[in-house]
């Protein structure tokens, strides 16, 4: 076995891997929301409809993607690998256990978020990545440009009450998931110093609450707006 | 106080085990947690009855011998070593659940009793210095500034129980194993062997079967000597930069 493939055996490296693809990932939630506040220009989705394009078409923002999609594939192979370590490292469990005076339920509960975060991401994915990518878009042109009306599928998807509520709840586990992850991707890398701990520990409880509040408030934007 | 006792008993490691309940009377407040498990096998064995075996040595606190697992937390509810715990903790009429701590690295003899050594095993794997550093006086010819003398001394002064590992929803060793990485990696004497010595604990802690860590930082609180997270960091920078830059390959 060589030296990469015994590291990446490790229960360390196995860690280094969620932690990279971790922050990776987050890196990419940033961007997505950022770009997705177009939604609330009122332009008719002009911005957001040349918006998406760019996002589809640039080779830069390809090359992002495909990490995005190894990033994110990664994140759960790895996370099933320690899962399955971890549990096998305790065959035979307590009959009680206080572990709420000792952690935080997210930080116990991660593989669970992670999973709800998943099934989230595939009904997120069929309904508009798969769709702006192979499905039929209604176009739309701006000053004799032809563009995919992304908009149009985003505003009329969340007219339906029960997508509006899955996205506003999927997005709290998000913030759950985050509320831990955050600071332990920089834990994991090593990075923990008496200086910026605490800076960074702040900034993922803020991150945490602002970016999937602003996730969620797009679906509630368009659902209260178009009803 | 009157007291009753909800303990695993397990005959042996092949045994299955479950719990056993048993009353105990005139308990005072001041004794320790393990002389009142004293009173209770003198009772069991005035009754010709197998008493509760568990592990204990120094009972002040300092060998880390002592273990249980008590009312779902290890060490109980202070954050001391057990032999440090006082009745004075409980309640009257309370009933208190004592078990092993639970990891297949750990697997259980008997009773309360379970096998440690895998930590014995990490540490023969490279929590030791080969190079000879001299008698006493000479420690304190080699200059070492005051801060990171400090560090390591928190770090050294894991006492190796394992309630790091108990409280661990993984069962993870990562605190112990950082806490003794951290210890010689910050001094001196301890840089000869510092990188394959990070890359050898960690084999070993992995081969023993431990978890991996969640950066839940149960460890940290339950730890009964305040051994710091920080360690399994440091412990994860010794790591990675010993794979990429050691002979090992």
């Amino acid at each position: 076995m060589s030296w990469v493939t015994k590291t990446l055996k490790s229960t360390l490296g196995r860690k280094l891997i969620m932690a990279l693809t971790g922050l990776f990932l987050i890196l990419f939630l940033t961007g997505h929301v950022s770009g997705n506040l177009l939604l609330f220009k009122g332009d008719g989705g002009e911005a957001f409809n040349i918006y998406a394009k760019f996002m589809t078409t640039n080779p830069a923002v390809k090359i992002l993607s495909y990490l995005t999609y190894i990033s994110v594939i990664g994140h759960i192979i790895y996370s099933i690998l320690l899962a399955q370590h971890n549990r096998a490292a305790r065959p035979v469990g307590y009959a009680e256990s206080k572990a709420s005076t000792n952690s935080t339920w997210s930080s116990r509960n991660m593989g669970v978020l992670g999973t709800i975060i998943l099934i989230f991401l595939v009904v997120h994915l069929q309904g508009f990545w798969a769709k702006m990518h192979w499905g039929q878009i209604p176009m739309v042109s701006y000053d004799g440009e032809e563009y995919k009306n992304l908009f149009l599928i985003v505003s009329e998807a969340f007219k339906q009450e029960w997508l509006v509520a899955l996205y506003v709840i999927a997005m709290g586990f998000l913030g759950f998931h985050l509320s831990h992850g955050f600071a332990s991707a920089f834990q994991t890398l090593g990075l923990n110093h008496k200086k910026y701990s605490p800076a960074i520990k702040a900034l993922g409880q803020l991150y945490c609450i602002v970016v999937p509040a602003l996730f969620a408030s797009m679906p509630l934007y368009i659902y209260f707006t178009a009803n | 106080m009157k007291l009753t006792l909800k303990i695993w008993r397990q005959k042996n490691a092949s045994d299955k085990g479950g719990f056993a309940t048993y009353p105990v009377d005139h308990v005072s407040k001041d004794m320790s947690f393990l002389e009142m498990l004293d009173v209770l096998n003198d009772q069991l064995t005035e009754k010709g009855e197998d008493p509760v075996h568990f592990d204990h040595d120094c009972r002040e606190g300092i060998c880390g011998m002592c273990s249980l697992y008590i009312n779902g937390k290890p060490h109980g509810p202070l954050q001391t070593t057990t032999c440090q715990l006082h009745m004075r903790s409980f309640n009257d009429g309370e009933t208190i659940t004592i078990e092993p701590w639970r990891a297949k690295a750990f697997p259980v003899v008997k009773d309360l009793v379970v096998n440690r050594s895998a930590f014995d095993r990490i540490i023969q794997a490279g929590g030791y210095v080969s190079v000879n550093t001299g008698g006493v006086p000479d420690a304190n010819e080699i200059p070492i500034p005051k801060t990171i003398a400090d560090l390591a001394m928190d770090a050294a002064q894991c006492i190796g129980c394992g309630a790091c590992v108990a409280a661990c929803k993984n069962a993870s060793a990562m605190l112990f194993t950082s806490a003794k990485i951290s210890q010689l990696a910050l001094l001196p004497q301890g840089q000869v062997e510092r990188k394959t010595r990070a890359e050898k604990m960690v084999a070993q802690m992995d081969a023993e079967g431990f978890g991996a860590c969640t950066n839940t930082g149960a460890c940290e609180a339950e730890c009964p000597k305040g051994i710091s997270i920080t360690n399994i960091a440091r412990m994860n920078r010794e790591y990675f930069s010993a794979v990429v830059s050691s002979e090992n390959v």
